[in-house]
């Protein structure tokens, strides 16, 4: 047991681990991201939101006595004794460019931007070492057969990390093709939101909002700080009937 | 009674017409074909190189969803899918070394050792279901309609995979006649139809589908019957380039047997997608009093 620099209140064990290939000590119950910076690394790249969501912090790691490869987010990944691990901040692909307004909602569009996709030989290895465990062999197999609905669906928790591109047989750029069939589904496929048309009106025709910005933008850090404290903030137990006591910015 | 069914990519997107009529009839005869779940492309070629075991992940890996739904048997339409899938099936059947290393590497799926039958749509009606039963269906005979029954290679070749006789194969005949109409013999109907030789050789294509359509059209075939996507691609898709190169070439229509078998029983034209085919039929058939 060791105290851990800076933080003497927190006693904790400290485990080897292998940082791209070199040997440290860091406690046990540190992320991979924490430990990384434990040990010196220092993030300009490959580290975004540390909660889980951004994806910049894939990353990559082996277990003594396991032939598998493991995944996860290094914000969000506790650190194992003796894995061997690595960060991979980004991994090229080539994204194909398009006039999003001169594309039909067809998957015949994706196939003509992406006519790699029909590399695919169902290896499966993307979907193994995909971080947020999303079906991405599934979602290829989905858009080969024209089904740009079951494509979105699938990969709708995609982080853009770019592992499956790393470890594709066909070097198909996953993530980039799926976002293509997002784009198209969510601009030309689903409904458009009535209340959203709304909502863009009042700021955009109505100026709803103008007068309180310029406001803010004019108070000093003194002020804006307390109108933040004294701000009125949603009850956690509140029902769907919740309305803030100002009422003037509601649509409604 | 319902039979576990992969329809492949190319029914799903170009070929829709092949698809809706075949779920159409079938379910007119009482069959539901179940499409299997999560299911990817075959490969659409069956891989020859002995060691690219590579290429044999997806068509097994299909076979191992129909083992997942506890089914004996699937049906397959296309004639390319159901070669790749049942030459993979026996495969993993035969080839004990070989299945290992399959296995092996899919360590995420169930092992398979080639425990389903891969049948095409062909053999479900002529032994399953029966040509008479078909005939007594009939509210439509394709009556005066001179069809010929084009083959092609991938039911037929390699042997361990035909539904037919190789050399004289009749399965295609047989139905043309319980529909009523008149099945037409021409000496190119298991030649091959180009297949891939598109992509990379349109010449050599385009000559195999000038000798199959002249063929046929010589012994007065009013229209091509076909079991696969590629082959219509290859004969009907070409056939205005067929017209430049050949003058005296005046088009001739194709269609699935689905789309006759939808037709011969009487169900709403519309499941045939006719609109989808690349040689238009319909006025071929509305000469015939069947539209």
């Amino acid at each position: 047991m060791s105290n851990v620099k800076g933080n003497p209140a927190i006693t904790t064990k400290m485990v080897p681990v292998f940082i791209m290939g070199k040997r440290y000590e860091v406690p046990e119950s540190f992320t991979i991201m924490k430990a990384m910076e434990y040990a010196g690394f220092k993030f300009i790249r490959g580290c975004g939101c540390r909660g889980g969501i951004c994806g910049a912090c894939a990353t990559v790691y082996r277990k003594p006595g396991d032939y598998k490869i493991h995944v996860g987010l290094a914000c969000q990944t506790v650190v194992e004794p003796e894995i061997y691990l690595a960060q991979i901040p980004f991994y090229p692909a080539n994204r194909a460019s398009y006039r999003f307004e001169e594309l039909k909602p067809i998957p015949e569009e994706v196939f003509k931007l992406y006519p790699e996709l029909f590399r695919c030989v169902a290896c499966n290895a993307c979907t193994k070492i995909c971080p947020m465990n999303i079906e991405v062999m599934d979602a290829v197999s989905a858009l080969k057969q024209g089904n740009i609905k079951k494509a979105v669906e699938l990969t709708f928790d995609c982080i853009q990390c770019g592992l499956c591109a790393s470890r594709c047989f066909g070097e198909l750029p996953k993530y980039h093709i799926f976002q293509l069939a997002r784009r198209i589904y969510g601009g030309k496929i689903l409904p458009k939101a009535e209340h959203l048309k709304a909502a863009a009106q009042a700021i955009t025709k109505e100026n709803r909002y103008d007068k309180t910005l310029k406001s803010l933008m004019q108070m000093n850090e003194e002020e804006l700080r307390r109108a933040y404290l004294e701000r009125e903030m949603e009850p956690v137990t509140a029902t769907e009937d919740w309305r803030p006591s100002e009422k003037r910015f509601l649509l409604e | 009674m319902e039979l576990s069914y992969y329809p492949g990519c190319t029914l799903k997107t170009r070929a829709k017409n092949f698809e809706d009529s075949a779920t159409a009839f079938m379910a007119a005869l009482g069959i539901n074909l179940k499409e299997i779940p999560r299911w990817n492309c075959c490969g659409a070629v069956y891989s020859l190189a002995d060691d690219d075991l590579i290429h044999q992940l997806a068509p097994v890996r299909d076979l191992i969803r129909v083992k997942e739904q506890e089914q004996g048997k699937v049906v397959v339409l296309c004639s390319l899918c159901f070669n790749t899938l049942k030459r993979a099936n026996l495969l993993m059947r035969n080839d004990a070394e070989k299945r290992k290393t399959l296995n092996t590497f899919m360590d995420e799926e169930v092992d398979y050792n080639g425990e389903i039958e891969v049948v095409h749509l062909l053999e479900v009606l002529r032994d399953d279901i029966g040509w008479k039963t078909i005939s007594d269906k009939l509210k439509v005979p394709l009556k005066h309609l001179k069809l010929a029954p084009y083959y092609g290679c991938a039911l037929l070749r390699p042997q361990e995979v035909a539904i037919d006789q190789m050399e004289r194969p009749v399965i295609l005949h047989q139905l043309l006649q319980a529909l009523g109409a008149e099945p037409i013999d021409f000496p190119f109907a298991t030649k091959c139809c180009g297949s891939f030789q598109a992509v990379g050789n349109r010449e050599g294509a385009l000559e195999c589908a000038w000798n199959i359509l002249s063929s046929a059209i010589r012994r007065r075939a009013e229209a091509l019957v076909l079991s696969c996507p590629l082959c219509d691609f290859n004969l009907a898709g070409k056939q205005e380039e067929l017209k430049q190169k050949y003058p005296e070439f005046k088009g001739i229509p194709t269609l699935y047997f689905t789309q006759l078998l939808a037709l011969a029983f009487g169900l709403d034209s519309k499941v045939c997608r006719f609109e989808l085919n690349y040689q238009d039929p319909r006025p071929l058939l509305e000469s015939k009093g069947l539209l």
